[in-house]
């Protein structure tokens, strides 16, 4: 008893000291405090010595956290709680947030560096007039994969995903509408359908596939693709970027039927408390130096036109992750389809994953 | 009945306090959720709904795995636990056994990964021997086997007790009347752990049914549990209703196997 009672007093006494230590640690990080912001962002997405630069440069601390799908960044903001100052949503994930009202107007006086962004890719029908949105990476979705475990397949049309040479070898990315996606766009409909009969028809072909499909997984893809484990892959761009830097025998190619273009975009979320900090930091990453410097760390595309010219030509020339306004045609962006038709996608999507072997 | 002490009320405070709190009130939520649809109207669709589309589809098939790992959890831990009993530091080897279970999960499913990989250790031991390499990696071998790894502690340990507090000179007595080996087993031993038996196959198939980051991480998707779809309810179809029906059910199974394996208590050492 008297060593129990002991040994309760010493777990007391050191959770008192650890709990005394955080709070130091925290009031010092002044969290939450006036010279803060805290960014909240996808995972790898951001160059950690930028942080640090905007830190110094600004005096402002950076609070970062990072999610791994739109929905759950979604739903944190939503709830409260956490007072997020800037986020980075996908396209259709700013139509959302816009229609819930989550999302602060922004005020482009205090983004000077805005004029750096390709016309291109501003005032997309998504955000019509970026409102609330600056795009900050944008890209693709295609196949990567390894020449060298492959007996020269070279996945020019999605249809070749079928092949019955690919046996057990396909990997797919866990998210229900790049999946349906492929046979959407081997079946020539829109990415963006909302029939039933479509989905349908594209869900029965996607069945046939099932014998190719080795795993349908996250971000463990990357690391199965460098080791060689894996020799084909349904990817985003910016992924197959890494695999390619890590690994000479990966390509990646958007098949010719067309395919997902994709941005992600900053934004500041109603939570915010330090607004003016979020400005200072949106303005800063849109800095070309900086968006270079980002852009080569992270791997994606950059839509900062001035930051090009500080980049390598041999990233910005390459035309699988920088595409030509040509190539682009075939590129589809996605809509919000609505919860309802999210739901019928999801579900279809959860059919063929319980039929897989 | 009359409370012999006046303190019993506060000493049970606490207990009913954390039971409303963090038991009644969140399956209370649970329940109230699930009888709405994506749009906030009051509906019992989400109801009809599990019943119609996969769904019941996927409960049939989160049992067969869970199922499957209870099984072979026990088969491994029983024997396992009867050994320990028999070995001379007892208390040291049932701790080695215990210690991996404070490792996170998320760490030991990441290490099971690179050890089951193309290139991995046991895929190099299959190559020396002469079967050759094999995919082990997302496949409903690897699933169940790593998970009977991580659920194989739980299933000793109530074993394991239960086996430790049986006392010797019954099973001298059983000797002495005649029993042979195996009859000492099914008549003495077996009904004096059964209860142990029943709180590890509770510890472990419970959990099992709604195990979501192996299937992803291990089976490749390839295995779907409940656990997985309530996730993706939650998190991507952001249709709170259906995830909390699918989590009405869960909890309705549970309940139901804790009636199940609970039985009545009682025998030769109460």
């Amino acid at each position: 008893m008297k060593g129990l009672m002991s040994s309760a007093f010493v777990i007391l006494l050191v959770s008192g000291i650890l709990l005394f230590a955080n709070y130091q640690l925290e009031h010092k990080a002044g969290r939450a405090g006036k010279d803060t912001i805290t960014v909240y962002n996808w995972g790898e997405y951001i160059d950690p010595d930028l942080l640090k630069q905007f830190e110094e440069k600004e005096g402002i601390k950076v609070i970062y956290e990072t999610f791994d799908s739109n929905e759950g960044m979604m739903g944190k903001i939503e709830q409260g709680g956490t007072a997020y100052d800037v986020t980075v949503p996908s396209e259709y994930a700013v139509q959302m947030m816009k229609e819930k009202n989550l999302l602060l107007p922004l005020d482009f006086s205090k983004i000077p560096n805005v004029q750096h962004i390709d016309p291109y890719f501003m005032n997309l029908p998504f955000d019509p007039n970026n409102q609330y949105s600056i795009p900050y990476f944008w890209g693709t979705v295609g196949i990567a994969y390894n020449a060298s475990l492959l007996e020269g397949q070279t996945f020019e049309s999605w249809e070749s995903l079928w092949d019955a040479s690919l046996r057990q070898k396909l990997i797919l990315v866990d998210s229900a509408r790049e999946v349906i996606g492929i046979s959407l766009n081997s079946l020539g409909y829109s990415l963006n359908s909302t029939s039933l009969q479509e989905l349908k028809e594209a869900t029965d072909k996607l069945e046939t596939m099932g014998p190719n499909v080795k795993a349908v997984i996250g971000d463990e893809v990357t690391q199965l693709m460098i080791n060689n484990e894996a020799s084909v892959a349904l990817t985003w761009s910016g992924q197959a970027a890494d695999m390619i830097s890590e690994n000479d025998d990966i390509n990646y190619i958007v098949p010719n039927e067309g395919s997902n273009l994709w941005f992600d975009n900053i934004v500041i979320p109603k939570t915010s408390t330090n607004v003016e900090g979020a400005y200072k930091f949106i303005n800063f990453m849109l800095d070309p130096e900086v968006a270079a410097q980002n852009a080569e760390y992270v791997g994606y595309s950059t839509p900062n036109k001035a930051a090009l010219s500080f980049m390598d030509d041999e990233i910005t020339g390459d035309e699988r992750f920088y595409p030509d306004e040509e190539a682009r045609k075939n590129l589809e962006v996605y809509e919000n389809l609505g919860l309802e038709t999210l739901g019928v996608y999801n579900e279809l999507f959860l059919k063929f994953k319980m039929g897989l072997r | 009945m009359r409370s012999k002490n006046p303190l019993r009320f506060i000493y049970a405070t606490p207990y009913a306090a954390w039971l409303l709190l963090f038991v009644l009130a969140p399956i209370a939520v649970i329940v109230y959720y699930s009888f709405f649809d994506l749009s906030g109207h009051l509906t019992l669709a989400n109801y009809r709904n599990f019943f119609t589309s996969i769904y019941f589809k996927l409960t049939i098939s989160s049992f067969w795995y869970a199922f499957l790992i209870t099984f072979f959890a026990l088969l491994i831990s029983y024997p396992t636990a009867y050994f320990l009993t028999k070995t001379r530091h007892k208390q040291l080897w049932l701790l080695l056994i215990i210690i991996p279970s404070w490792i996170n999960l998320l760490l030991k499913t990441y290490a099971f990964i690179g050890l089951m990989g193309v290139y991995g250790p046991i895929n190099a031991l299959l190559e020396a021997v002469g079967i050759g390499s094999q995919q082990i990696l997302f496949t409903d071998f690897s699933f169940v086997f790593v998970s009977v790894y991580i659920f194989i502690p739980f299933m000793i340990l109530p074993i394991f007790n239960s086996l430790d507090k049986i006392n010797p000179t019954l099973l001298d007595a059983s000797k002495d009347l005649g029993a042979n080996a195996w009859v000492t087993f099914k008549r003495v031993i077996w009904p004096m752990t059964t209860d142990g038996v029943k709180s590890g196959i509770q510890v472990v198939f419970i959990p099992a049914l709604s195990l979501f980051m192996i299937t992803r991480l291990i089976a490749g998707n390839k295995v779907i549990t409940l656990g997985t779809a309530i996730e993706q309810q939650f998190l991507v179809t952001q249709n709170w209703g259906m995830g909390s029906t699918i989590a009405v059910f869960l909890i309705i199974f549970m309940f139901l196997i804790m009636v199940l394996t609970s039985g009545k208590k009682g025998g030769i050492i109460k």
